[in-house]
């Protein structure tokens, strides 16, 4: 069934919205506001505020009609089956479901050289107010950086006996990302150490659907934050350790 | 507030031998940042052909004698072939010229030589410092707490325009956040950058174009807007020669962060922490320190006395390194859960103490982040709350919070939003402190007495283990560090008898003293109209 936001009354489709436009605040401001919600398919626009926040800016507070609509039903997708829990219910869900810490060992791979999706996870300060995995009581992570051989990252996840393997691919020109993805599976899987760890993949063109097609546990895309990544580790852990 | 003025005593005594015993280290070493800082401010810029910093190229050349220093065999050569510091540094780039070391009977022309190099360098950093307070005269001085806000656009003509609008809005300091990792970055990029994960590219280009923007809108404004960077990480003593050279006012410098945070080598980073702050001493700059930040891993309440005792060890490493007071931005936090009743009576408690522990100093007060929600209402009050502590217990420097912290960096309209809720709380609660005491023996007093008792335990135990210890037993933030560990170690140099580098006489030498002095907006306006 088709659902609209609702203000006060069902189906009233009633939005609120604020932004600011590149222009100063002459006396036509409020109506380029107003026309532009329009422009969006908004009717019974009104301007709440209209405010220059700079000479070329003007900051809007504007309530809107939406006659678009949508069916929660009909929306489909390849979507990770992992309920998001927060920094301190993870913790306790490890401690009680896991039972031992969580050992996470992480790399970007390969010719790979950027840190940034990998230490966006794993680095204590961690990624858009989202503490990284280093800060977690029960997870113990080893972030190996960028530029790291399949061969050294499978060593290390071997030595400290992890649970998990993060690989971060950034660069994707001429497709090197899944070269260097198959590489690590099938390192793995020659190895005979595939099913030993939980295998994740991270990267800006990465979904959940492509990791799974190359073999990986689970596939994260852009504006992934660590919380996400750490809640399906641990319920992933939970899970192999019951069955 | 009363505080018992023994345990105040306590804290400053065991801080001052946690610092003897690191100093031994300090004056016992070298690093590779140490020694291109030096070269920095001889005045050598560029890269070579494959974006390597001209520094970092005769540095590297000169790795054989970095326990001497690297200044005496450059200047040697300067010498020799009658040529400026660049066009050595780019001689030896291209394989032209040799470093060597330098024969004894050569050491004092050499040196002396080289002295008066240095004290060129030093004149440029103090010029840029007469600047300062020429233009804090003419325009006016904005009151405190000063309104601190950040730009992270990654690209430098977006944080420029980005930092005009926060300045008209309000904002007395800009601060423009470096991109993701570049702390961890053993050479200092160079040019004009667009590019930035998250944040944009500390380079002396970038500083120079952002200071230029900054005094032009503070011109318009009739307000000097205050530039801040990151001298951290492993090109913390660098970074500060650039900030020294190109006017900036506030850098972010404390090596217990990047020991704690970014997992940087402890050994050497309190080496370079030494020449940075000696720098910024000189150059008039505000150094900020990051204690706020234990406060997002530990738990405020629980390890609030961390701050605190933390503080101290940093008011002692800053005095030592020349800083003044004033120029002692020590930092703390609003990090205690919103959701603990009484909240922001014991942020109050705090807020207070730092300021009653360090009141000459300009305490940095951070604003709540790890409570923030994505409910950008509440956040947004949760953040005037915020505004209400640092006004109420006289903060000078008070970084704003974003209602979007935690979703995105600051939109134009967020930063709007936000310097517009601190000048309203500023404003509306401006002499409230004067009103109202605080009540002897209520919860304000014993929750600063019970901290400052702690403080004092933890640092009387540091004294006994030594900070290198109590870092890698994980005393702050819950982190622990291994002192052979982290990033920059194969950095660390140890000094061989005949080490010679001038900058350190030479940053201590004929020193000016105190803050710029201006009028505030308002006395200006008053002697504007006067003028009339």
């Amino acid at each position: 069934m088709d659902v609209k936001p609702y203000g006060d009354t069902r189906d009233d489709g009633v939005m609120q919205l604020s932004f600011t436009l590149p222009i100063p605040n002459s006396a036509k401001a409020t109506d380029v506001g107003k026309q532009y919600l329009e422009k969006m398919g908004f009717h019974d626009v009104a301007v709440a505020e209209v405010r220059s926040i700079d000479p070329g800016f003007t900051f809007y507070v504007a309530y809107a009609r939406t006659e678009v609509s949508i069916d929660p039903d009909r929306v489909k997708g390849d979507y990770l089956d992992v309920e998001e829990m927060d920094y301190y219910a993870i913790n306790t869900f490890i401690k009680k479901d896991v039972g031992h810490k969580l050992v996470v060992v992480g790399a970007a791979i390969e010719s790979d050289a950027h840190t940034v999706g990998i230490d966006a996870i794993l680095n204590m300060k961690g990624f858009a107010g989202n503490y990284g995995l280093e800060r977690y009581p029960e997870i113990d992570a080893h972030n190996l950086g960028s530029q790291i051989p399949c061969e050294q990252l499978l060593k290390t996840a071997l030595e400290k006996r992890a649970d998990a393997i993060l690989v971060s691919q950034i660069v994707t020109q001429k497709n090197i990302h899944v070269q260097n993805l198959t590489k690590m599976i099938e390192l793995l899987e020659a190895e005979g150490v595939r099913e030993r760890f939980i295998i994740v993949v991270g990267g800006p063109r990465i979904n959940n659907a492509f990791a799974k097609e190359l073999g990986y546990d689970a596939g994260f895309g852009p504006r992934t934050t660590p919380v996400q990544v750490a809640s399906f580790l641990a319920q992933e852990a939970a899970r192999r350790q019951n069955a | 507030m009363r505080l018992d003025q023994a345990l105040v005593d306590r804290a400053r005594t065991a801080a001052k031998s946690i610092a003897d015993d690191v100093w031994r280290h300090i004056e016992a070493h070298t690093t590779d940042s140490v020694e291109r800082t030096a070269l920095r401010l001889l005045g050598i810029v560029g890269v070579n052909e494959i974006d390597v910093p001209l520094v970092n190229v005769v540095v590297e050349q000169g790795r054989d004698h970095l326990s001497s220093g690297i200044i005496a065999p450059f200047v040697a050569l300067m010498m020799d072939s009658g040529m400026s510091a660049q066009h050595v540094a780019e001689g030896i780039a291209t394989g032209t010229l040799t470093l060597a070391p330098v024969a004894c009977e050569r050491r004092d022309a050499v040196e002396s030589h080289a002295a008066r190099l240095a004290a060129d360098g030093v004149e440029r950093i103090d010029s840029a410092r007469r600047r300062r307070e020429e233009l804090v005269a003419e325009l006016s001085d904005p009151v405190k707490p000063w309104l601190y806000v950040i730009v992270a656009t990654g690209n430098i003509h977006e944080d420029i325009a980005q930092a005009k609008a926060a300045a008209r809005a309000g904002a007395d300091v800009v601060a423009v956040i470096r991109t993701t990792a570049q702390s961890l970055l053993d050479y200092v990029p160079y040019g004009l950058t667009t590019e930035g994960f998250g944040g944009t590219y500390a380079t002396q280009e970038n500083f120079r174009y952002m200071r230029d923007g900054l005094d032009e809108v503070g011109a318009e404004l009739g307000r000097y807007i205050r530039l801040c960077n990151y001298a951290s990480g492993l090109c913390m003593p660098e970074i500060a020669a650039m900030g020294s050279l190109e006017r900036l006012d506030m850098m972010l410098n404390d090596s217990m962060y990047g020991i704690i945070f970014r997992n940087i080598n402890m050994e050497r980073t309190f080496v370079d922490q030494y020449l940075a702050r000696m720098l910024n001493a000189r150059a008039g700059i505000i150094i900020n320190t990051g204690e706020d930040n234990y406060l997002t891993t530990a738990d405020a309440f629980e390890k609030g006395y961390t701050v605190v005792s933390s503080d101290f060890i940093n008011e002692e490493f800053a005095g030592r390194a020349g800083l003044e007071q004033w120029q002692m931005g020590l930092g703390h936090a609003f990090e205690i859960d919103p959701a603990r009743p009484d909240q922001v009576v014991f942020q109050i408690a705090d807020a207070l103490l730092v300021r009653q522990l360090f009141p000459q100093a300009s305490p940095k007060y951070m604003p709540p982040t790890k409570y923030m929600p994505g409910d950008i209402f509440m956040g947004h009050i949760i953040d005037a709350m915020f505004n209400f502590v640092g006004v109420f217990t006289g903060q000078e420097i008070q970084l704003l919070g974003m209602l979007t912290e935690a979703l995105h960096t600051p939109l134009l309209q967020d930063r709007y939003l936000s310097v517009k809720n601190a000048k309203y709380v500023f404003e509306s609660c401006r002499s409230l402190r004067d009103e109202v005491a605080i009540r002897p023996g209520g919860i304000i007093e014993r929750r600063a007495d019970e901290l400052l008792g702690k403080a004092v335990g933890q640092l009387e135990k540091v004294q006994d283990v030594g900070l290198f210890r109590a870092l890698e037993m994980g005393e702050f933030a819950d982190v622990s560090r291994d002192p052979g560990g982290g990033r920059g170690f194969d950095g660390v140099v140890k000094r061989s008898d005949d080490y010679f580098n001038p900058f350190y006489a030479a940053l201590r030498q004929g020193r000016m003293s105190g803050p710029p002095v201006g009028p505030t907006p308002a006395e200006r306006a008053t002697l504007r109209e006067g003028g009339r």
